[in-house]
């Protein structure tokens, strides 16, 4: 394959591949992402191939493996097109089945259609799904769409007619202007308007200058840069290289990790098509730009994905920040200005220069442009990947799209922003999705990490997860933060262990004031949120821990005990068969006992006894009612009566 | 790991002290762990200083400078799985294998991690072993699988 050389070749190539493609051939997109994979996509992307084979029909039938497009929870995710037939929770035995009927008898096979709980209806096609029917998907939209390694599947869909019309149709400045006006705002989580920041190194009198992807996606619970990177890897590069010819910069980095073996895998496939087809390289499109691309693999370490870090890391050194008196915009990477966005932020790029800038700033509220992506996970019915409008509802995000709470339980909060974000509780489930809205609740929009919480979860459990989760991941660098959160991690272990005395709260509240004021980077500076926003809004189960002894949620292992409730007790044994520690005591016939001295509290008699009977009882801050008189363990069942 | 097989690839990497931490990571991920006669040799070859080459290899997570077991256990502890019970499935772990997270077992059977986010939080608890990941773990689907494994 020759180089492209102008935007005009790019067309014709294009146009090419579109009559080499009959709309109307059967495609069958099977999502491969990481939580389809798990779930087997993988046997079911070989069945679907071994079966064509087998029937014969391999020149008239598409397989191929996909990007994510979100529905984690019903996978693995299957798409039939042209008719675009979507088919949920597919394993390998379903293939032959819908060869047969979908492909060859164009029919639908009803019992893999999603099923809407509230009013049983089956739904064909995904936009009639109501987790995505809520939503505005302009960088999902895509991935289910192509095949994450064809640059030709990308180039179908009017991949890379946006670089095309920046170089050839637009000047830097033009570019550079469209992204102002836009009022785009950085992705990673600060919410940093993208236009200023590359205005900023555009202006910069060093000559050499970089852009950067910060594919360093380290908050717990969110994945959405990893599908965007996974399954649609050449609209990140897109958007770099436009980013590069607005502010004058001939070299990008790529800086994702290694914990994402695929998101590697195909950025670095992407970057060599791009190559051959001379959308990287010298001279792109003929337009006299050049641009080169380089992978860095990240190796572990959560504070790297703060700017400085990752651009010192970058540099081959340990990741630690470095103080911000000059802008990294200005400089950045080796000391010359570096214009660092994320995945998400770059991978907008391309819409508003095809689309303009009032196509964009249409969507979402005053302050926060365009759709987010939110990994919306925890204890919700439709866990995966949302891509919404700003300015919508929290309530509408959980209930609408998410599904609600399983198990008909109730809701607690919602944690968003990752671990230095907070915890929205009830009463603020109205807030709209936006930068500012979000910061206003004491919590943070982060990389879009959305977890839900029920009324099992502890919420001073919750802040010390997250406070242990920065302790680990703080560099060492400022005492606040090494020392600080450590002491903070400390008491909370405390408090959620029964051992939490009066005075408590306040050395924490000591301590986080401290950690904001003195710490270098926005790891020290909002790591007490956790605990700040939970404090906020459930201090009441911070007294309860203190003062009782107690956990509302009956979580904290240390303060519950399980008890098996003599009335209910059926006497079936599951639960002594099942426990690990061998602490129940009982027979056929004799009610069971927990001998709290051997009980580990695993919970395992919790989950096996049956729900009929539901015999087991979590306890907290209340003694342990004494056991039943030996004399009344015999249970005599009906029937068997003298 | 022979030096041979390290030289193999310092020399992908052109011999750019800025390719350190890439080094390792290929190291690592050939060998499973960074023995000191390999570290010696990427300093030499590199010309970075034997303690910044440390400071890396025990700064950062992926990298290991003890040898690790047969089986690599990696527990998510990511928020989704947290609050779903992850700490249960990682004490069942921790039961069972005698070992805490980081640890190696005498007999070089399993190797314990906790991570911080698989990306499959819609089968949380998740819990991943040898590269497989398996989902909605409890207490008696986590022995039972860890049992079943020689």
């Amino acid at each position: 394959m020759a180089r492209l050389s102008s935007p005009e070749e790019l067309e014709r190539f294009r146009q090419e591949i579109l009559s080499k493609r009959d709309p109307s051939k059967p495609c069958i997109s099977v999502c491969a992402g990481a939580g389809c994979i798990a779930s087997g996509a993988d046997e079911v992307i070989a069945a679907f191939k071994t079966e064509i084979d087998r029937q014969g029909l391999a020149a008239e039938v598409t397989t191929k493996g996909t990007g994510c497009p979100g529905f984690c929870e019903r996978g693995p995710v299957v798409v039939i097109y042209p008719e675009q037939i979507c088919y949920l929770q597919v394993t390998a035995q379903d293939i032959p089945e819908i060869v047969a009927t979908t492909i060859r008898e164009k029919k639908v096979v009803d019992r893999l259609l999603y099923v809407d709980p509230a009013t049983g209806e089956k739904a064909v096609h995904e936009s009639d799904i109501a987790f995505y029917k809520n939503q505005e998907r302009t960088l999902l939209c895509s991935n289910i769409r192509i095949d994450s390694k064809s640059i030709d599947d990308y180039l179908a869909i009017n991949g890379y007619s946006a670089l095309a019309k920046a170089l050839s149709q637009m000047t830097p400045v033009d570019v550079l202007e469209e992204v102002k006006k836009s009022n785009l705002r950085g992705r990673g989580g600060a919410g940093f308007p993208t236009g200023r920041k590359w205005e900023g190194s555009r202006n910069a009198a060093e000559k050499i200058k970089y852009v950067i992807v910060n594919a360093d996606e380290g908050d717990p619970g969110a994945f959405m840069d990893r599908a965007l990177l996974e399954g649609n890897p050449h609209s990140i590069l897109e958007g770099l290289i436009i980013g590069g010819y607005a502010i004058g910069s001939n070299e990008g980095y790529i800086y994702v990790r290694q914990e994402y073996p695929l998101a590697v895998e195909n950025i670095n496939l992407a970057i060599k098509q791009a190559e051959i087809y001379g959308l990287l390289g010298k001279n792109i499109l003929g337009s006299g730009f050049d641009f080169i691309v380089k992978v860095h693999q990240g190796a572990g370490a959560f504070v790297c994905g703060e700017s400085t870090a990752l651009m010192t890391a970058l540099e081959g050194r340990v990741g630690e920040p470095r103080p911000k008196y000059v802008r990294s915009n200005i400089k950045g990477l080796w000391e010359r200005p570096s214009v660092l966005n994320n995945v998400e932020t770059w991978a907008n790029v391309p819409l508003i220069i095809n689309n303009g800038s009032d196509w964009f700033t249409k969507i979402g509220t005053a302050g926060s442009k365009g759709t987010k992506i939110f990994s919306l996970v925890g204890k919700i019915t439709n866990t995966g990947l949302v891509e919404v409008p700003m300015g919508m509802t929290l309530r509408d995000i959980v209930y609408k799209i998410g599904g609600g709470i399983p198990g008909g339980k109730k809701f607690k909060a919602v944690q968003t922003g990752g671990p230095s974000g907070g915890c929205i509780p009830e009463q603020l489930l109205d807030l709209q999705v936006g930068f500012d809205e979000l910061t206003k609740a004491g919590s943070m929009m982060g990389s879009g990490g959305m977890i839900v919480m029920d009324e099992d979860t502890c919420m001073v459990d919750v802040a010390r997860y997250f406070i242990n989760f920065l302790t680990d991941e703080s560099c060492g660098k400022c005492v606040p933060c090494r020392e600080g959160l450590r002491q903070m991690h400390r008491i909370l272990t405390n408090i959620t262990q029964g051992k939490g005395k009066p005075g408590d709260i306040e050395i924490l509240a000591e301590l986080s004031e401290t950690a904001v004021e003195a710490s270098l980077c926005a790891l020290g500076k909002s790591a007490p949120n956790p605990f700040l926003s939970t404090l906020r809004h459930f201090r009441e189960e911070y007294e309860a821990h203190i003062r009782e002894k107690r956990c509302p949620a009956l979580s904290c292992k240390e303060l519950i005990i399980f008890h098996i409730d003599p009335q209910k007790c059926q006497a079936c044994r599951i639960c002594l068969k099942k426990c690990p520690a061998g602490a129940i005591d009982g027979s056929k016939n004799t009610i069971h006992v927990i001998d709290q001295q051997k009980c580990t509290r695993c919970g395992t008699c919790f989950e096996v006894c049956p729900p009929r009977f539901a015999a087991v009882q979590k306890l907290s801050g209340v003694p342990c009612p004494p056991p039943i008189a030996d004399d009344q363990r015999m249970i005599v069942r009906k029937g068997k009566e003298k | 790991m022979d030096t041979d097989q390290i030289d193999r690839i310092i020399d992908k990497h052109h011999g750019e002290a800025s390719a350190l931490i890439q080094v390792l990571l290929d190291i690592q991920s050939e060998n499973h762990w960074l023995p000191k006669e390999a570290l010696q040799r990427v300093s030499d070859r590199l010309q970075v200083p034997l303690t910044r080459v440390q400071h890396i290899a025990t700064f950062y997570k992926a990298f290991s400078l003890v040898p690790k077991g047969r089986h690599e256990v990696h527990i998510c502890m990511g928020t989704a799985c947290h609050v779903r019970g992850a700490k249960r499935v990682l004490d069942t772990v921790q039961e069972l294998t005698g070992i805490q997270p980081g640890e190696t077992d005498l007999e070089l059977k399993f190797s314990l991690e906790t991570v911080n986010c698989l990306g499959c939080c819609a089968l949380g608890p998740v819990m991943e072993i040898d590269g497989k990941v398996q989902g909605k773990m409890s207490v008696v689907k986590t022995a039972e699988i860890l049992n079943s494994i020689d």
